[in-house]
């Protein structure tokens, strides 16, 4: 399974703005393939992410989050080269993780 | 103050929590929910206070309902939490975000929708909840 990030970190004034696309099926459980079976539930559940190490924001997802999930969200008081990371977990026991360094917008 | 500081005292033992203790954390019953009145309910949802202090950004009308990008910010003091719910999809609970005392009670993120339907959020700050709908029109829908 491809469990790529892209992510980006932008100073923006007296906000950083984070932007992150994951490569993940979210797959609610409900739906049928070409041969009419049901394709089981694959979806993330957790997000955690961290501004230099301290946790900042965490997320409980559900099967209604859109496939290949994005996620914009902001941070206070982040300086240039501080460090973002973002941690994904699914309901069958996969993880995922990326950091990126803030930078000017 | 103590309540965010016991937030953020959470956080920290989450993210170095390991993976089974993540899957403990997962709200299950709120989130298999087939009733908005069911989710909110395992959410500990007490009074809902309706706020126009809640800004939803989101489309009238939804071409696709596989892909619905949504904007949320919450100017309510203290804003803890930001859940999302979609009344008429089969789990209408679609994720709820905790904030720590490093983010701003805002979010971007794309949801899928089966029909038209009231998009529903609902904000903890302290022990009060704040709630605020946006209805959304499904052209069509995206929940396989």
């Amino acid at each position: 399974m491809d469990k790529s990030m892209k992510m980006r970190a932008q100073l923006k004034g007296n906000f950083t703005e984070v932007k992150v696309l994951m490569s993940h099926p979210m797959e609610t459980g409900r739906r049928r393939n070409d041969a009419d079976e049901l394709v089981p539930a694959h979806f993330v559940q957790l997000l955690t992410a961290t501004l230099n190490g301290k946790p900042v924001l965490q997320a409980q997802w559900g099967t209604g989050i859109a496939k290949n999930p994005y996620l914009t969200f902001r941070l206070k008081g982040a300086k240039l080269g501080d460090v973002v990371e973002v941690t994904w977990h699914d309901n069958l026991g996969e993880t995922a993780t990326h950091s990126i360094a803030v930078t000017q917008a | 103050m103590q309540r965010r500081s016991f937030l953020l005292g959470m956080l920290t033992m989450i993210a170095l929590a390991p993976i089974k203790v993540w899957a403990a954390l997962w709200n299950r019953p709120a989130f298999e929910a087939l009733k908005i009145k069911d989710a909110t309910q395992y959410l500990n949802v007490s009074e809902e206070i309706p706020s126009g202090d809640i800004v939803i950004v989101a489309p009238e009308r939804a071409e696709n309902g596989a892909v619905v990008q949504i904007e949320i910010r919450s100017n309510i003091q203290n804003t803890e939490a930001i859940a999302i719910f979609v009344e008429n999809n089969p789990t209408p609970l679609i994720a709820n975000f905790m904030f720590g005392d490093g983010a701003e009670p805002f979010v971007v993120t794309r949801i899928k929708m089966a029909e038209t339907s009231d998009l529903k959020i609902v904000v903890k700050a302290g022990s009060q909840y704040f709630t605020n709908a946006k209805n959304i029109t499904v052209l069509e829908n995206g929940c396989g």
